[in-house]
């Protein structure tokens, strides 16, 4: 015991001389998190955190055997399932984390928002929270063609063909994803290469920051516990405490993860036939339901605008306006309820939810 | 054709035959209306071109049609000019036929050339438009075959054509479109049409089902019905409305065709039975491997092997059906056999790969007994730093 | 008690991350292990040596999902098709006395280049293509 503390010691110190980190443990071990009744949702981060971590193991190992082509991509799909061992597990792993990661962004998402974490002086750390999320959706969205079934397919259809009904840029952008006129093999190569190398690239910078800006300005507390003297705070040490209560967290979503993949194994579906007629049913993944629904409803031409157009300007500018939240965030006297930035966010909760719904009842 | 005036008159005036088709095979061909009609196509003069000096014939009367068309499609010499591999049977086969038969006995009735054929519309037959197109003869037959009053002084059935519609081969034929399978032409011939005769029906069918009529001729059965004149296949199958069979059809319940003729006690009533029973071991194996495959696909495990097992069952069961036209329980025992070994084997396959998934959520609950002894360890852990 | 119940607690942690390390790496390592067909999609198959492969004989191949005939004729050629015939997806065979190949089903015939002949098959029988690299016989589908 007391050899393997020295052994421990001594590697420490000799890192230590080397890359100065005694301040970092300083740093950490100063770091505190307050504890009160909206402690939970600091947690939501962090297991959309793991959950990626897990679609990085997974999707490494996927890669290993799956096979980017019309050809074969829903063969090598259907062989890691049926031929590859626990190949089912990694890939139902794979889907089911991927959802729930979109799920807990945007509960990590909405949380922050309604805490008014995204305040001075975490701008930054909102925006950059933001630009994840759009990452994670592109996430989604590129997955969700690589398994090339019969709904992927035509959801892919109908997705870029959304892009390009926007003016001018549209349709040189919808060409450009789909690597030509159509949704064809050449898509299935592009949404491959943005899935596993553009999009871990650009997401995995931006999430550095995103963390770095988390340690380094420690956690938002509400407006009521910023105004209580530090005695009558209830704080617990961010290492190991709340690491370990995070580990917790993740190694039950861990086990919410794993029961969903072996009792709800996810779909194969069908092999894509680019010349079938669509199917009946085409959706997208859950998390776009709602654009999709709203693009829906939206009459085919409204003053000389069309309806499409109309719909992406809406939701661009909704996105731009979401993501600078805190730059025109509407501050009020505190006693005056409801307050206005609450009554956007449960707005845009609701909105949500309903066209969801709505979407999969049509 | 240009020069034509038969046809720039008669287009002027509107005075075109019933039917006529600009693209008319013999119009194509540059036959115009003085090639069948004789006259003077030259010469504006009504009177001159349509005068018997000028050639002309007018219009044939029903007798004559045969022999109008047979000038040039009776003769070789003028045919392979358009078609090198043209018959010019036709109206010899046309005079052996029921119809040709009644025509030169002065019916009025009966089908000639043109009844079949149109007169000014013609097409190919491989043309889809053609009223002779296989998808379309069963309806130019039906014309007059379906129409009861005019069939009432033959004392022959009007149905054949809601029969034959009803049959696999209509279904095949109308509803698939599938050009392979018969209609009435192929079984009856189209020239020479007659009803088939009674030595004739085996042959008939077994143009296309060649092992069953094989089977059936070697058969004891085969030789009976020989003896007895009986219609070979029509005997259990029907004719016109010849359904898809299925395995009712042997044995001896009320659907069953066997017990028409045999009855209990009888030696083909105990054949019967047992090959209906072959079959039923067979078909019982095979739904039940079938079943558990399509659990094993809807569970996500691997069917392949599944597959290429059941592929084999499925062909014993196949040859099975077409064995029992031997009438012989030994003949057919041996295939069924083999098939209830090919399903038998396929189905412990399927239990396999079903238990393998079972298996699967035994090593989830290892798994989930791990973590849940770290998470509780943790939260232990984080309660006793807490509490220190 | 304090101690002990620590103890326990660092056995029950110990314990579990060594169960929790087992059940994550134990289907990470068996997912890498390449399995037995190392091929999703069966783009060729190799089907012995041509040098053993007598004339006027056949050889039904497992294509993936599919069973392929695998045909040398009598002058020496190899052809390779869809094994199933094209009426009720019965298993084709060579026959060497016709020299075609036959349906035992229904009696259906195809040619060598797989044009159904005679018998109920609508169709053709689909075509594959054989190589022969190094004596190795090589059927491929065509692209």
């Amino acid at each position: 015991m007391g050899r393997r503390r020295n052994m421990a010691k001594r590697t420490y110190s000799w890192l230590d001389e080397r890359f100065h980190i005694s301040p970092l443990i300083e740093f950490m071990r100063h770091k505190y998190v307050p504890v009160h009744r909206h402690t939970v949702w600091y947690y939501m981060g962090g297991v959309a955190l793991f959950l990626f971590i897990v679609q990085v193991v997974t999707g490494i190992l996927l890669v290993l055997y799956y096979q980017p082509d019309e050809e074969s991509a829903f063969e090598s799909v259907r062989f890691i399932t049926t031929k590859v061992s626990f190949g089912w597990l990694i890939r139902s792993v794979h889907s089911w984390s991927a959802n729930l990661m979109v799920f807990f962004v945007f509960v990590h998402m909405f949380s922050t928002f309604f805490t008014r974490a995204f305040r001075k002086p975490r701008e930054l750390t909102w925006m950059s929270g933001f630009v994840l999320m759009a990452l994670a959706l592109g996430f989604g969205f590129t997955g969700y063609l690589l398994p090339w079934n019969e709904l992927a397919f035509f959801a892919t259809k109908v997705g870029t063909d959304i892009t390009g009904a926007l003016p001018f840029i549209g349709e040189p952008v919808k060409i450009l994803l789909r690597g030509g006129p159509d949704v064809t093999g050449a898509t299935l190569s592009r949404f491959y290469a943005i899935h596993i190398a553009l999009l871990p690239a650009i997401f995995a910078a931006i999430l550095f920051l995103h963390l770095l800006f988390v340690q380094r300005q420690g956690m938002h507390e509400p407006d009521y516990l910023q105004r209580l003297p530090k005695e009558k705070k209830k704080l617990i040490p961010f290492f190991p405490n709340f690491l370990l209560r995070d580990t917790l967290l993740w190694l039950m979503v861990l086990n919410i993860v794993l029961f969903l993949a072996v009792f709800f194994p996810w779909e194969l579906g069908e092999k894509a036939d680019p010349f079938a007629p669509a199917p009946e049913g085409i959706a997208p993944e859950w998390y776009f339901m709602f654009m999709f629904q709203t693009l829906k409803l939206i009459p085919g031409h409204v003053l000389f605008v069309e309806g499409e157009v109309l719909g992406i300007l809406f939701f661009t500018l909704v996105g731009i306006a979401w993501m600078f939240v805190p730059l025109w965030d509407l501050k009020q006297r505190p006693e005056r309820r409801p307050r206005p930035m609450t009554v956007i966010g449960v707005a845009g909760i609701v909105y949500i939810i309903i066209f969801t719904i709505w979407g999969y009842m049509a | 054709m240009a020069n034509d005036q038969c046809l720039a008159c008669h287009v002027e005036e509107e005075y075109l035959p019933e039917g006529y088709l600009e693209n008319d095979i013999h119009t194509q061909a540059g036959l115009s209306c003085a090639g069948c009609h004789g006259g003077d196509p030259t010469s504006d003069d009504a009177d001159i071109a349509m005068s018997p000096a000028a050639g002309f014939v007018g219009v044939p009367s029903r007798q004559e049609v045969p022999q109008f068309c047979g000038k040039c499609h009776s003769d070789i010499g003028i045919m392979r000019q358009y078609q090198p591999r043209i018959a010019t049977d036709q109206v010899a086969q046309y005079y052996t036929s029921v119809h040709g038969q009644r025509l030169q006995e002065g019916d009025q009735k009966v089908a000639e050339c043109v009844s079949c054929h149109t007169a000014h519309g013609i097409l190919r037959a491989k043309d889809a438009r053609s009223t002779v197109y296989p998808l379309n003869v069963p309806g130019t037959c039906q014309r007059c075959h379906g129409d009861a009053d005019y069939m009432k002084e033959y004392g022959i059935p009007s149905n054949q054509y809601d029969d034959y519609a009803k049959s696999v081969h209509g279904q095949a034929l109308l509803e698939n479109q599938d050009t392979g399978a018969p209609a009435c032409n192929d079984c009856h011939g189209n020239h020479g049409a007659v009803p088939p005769g009674v030595a004739s029906v085996g042959q008939v069918c077994g143009h296309c089902h060649v092992n069953n009529m094989q089977y059936f001729i070697a058969s004891r059965m085969g030789e009976a019905f020989a003896e007895e004149e009986l219609h070979g296949c029509e005997e259990c199958h029907g004719n016109h409305r010849v359904e898809k069979t299925n395995d009712d059809m042997i044995g001896t319940s009320d659907k069953s065709v066997c017990v028409d003729c045999h009855a209990e006690g009888d030696p083909g009533y105990e054949v019967a039975k047992t090959i209906r029973a072959q079959l039923a071991k067979l078909t019982q194996s095979y739904d039940k491997a079938i079943a558990r495959q399509s659990e094993v696909q809807r569970i996500g495990m691997d069917d392949v092997d599944i597959g290429y097992l059941l592929r084999e069952a499925h062909q014993s069961l196949i040859q099975a059906r077409t064995l029992v036209h031997t009438f012989d329980p030994e003949k057919v025992a041996p295939k069924t056999e083999e098939g209830v070994v090919k399903a038998d084997e396929a189905l412990v396959a399927a239990v396999a790969q079903i238990k393998e998934h079972k298996v699967r959520r035994r090593g989830l609950g290892m798994a989930t007994l791990f973590i849940t002894m770290l998470v509780v360890a943790l939260f232990f852990k984080v309660r006793q730093m807490e509490t220190r | 008690m304090a101690v002990s119940r620590r103890q326990f607690t660092n056995l029950l942690l110990g314990g579990g991350l060594l169960g929790w390390l087992g059940s994550a790496l134990y289907p990470i390592v068996s997912f890498l292990r390449p399995p037995k067909i190392p091929e999703a999609n069966v783009q060729s198959v190799k089907a012995g040596l041509a040098s053993e492969f007598s004339a006027n004989s056949s050889e039904i191949l497992k294509f993936g999902r599919q069973p392929v005939i695998l045909i040398r004729t009598e002058s020496g050629d190899f052809r390779a098709l869809a094994a199933t015939c094209t009426h009720l997806d019965c298993i084709v065979q060579y026959r060497s006395d016709l020299k075609q190949i036959w349906c035992a089903c229904h009696n259906g015939l195809y040619d060598l280049k797989g044009r159904n002949i005679s018998g109920p098959p609508p169709r053709p029988l689909d075509q594959f293509a054989v190589n022969i690299v190094n004596d190795e016989i090589l059927v491929s589908k065509i692209a």
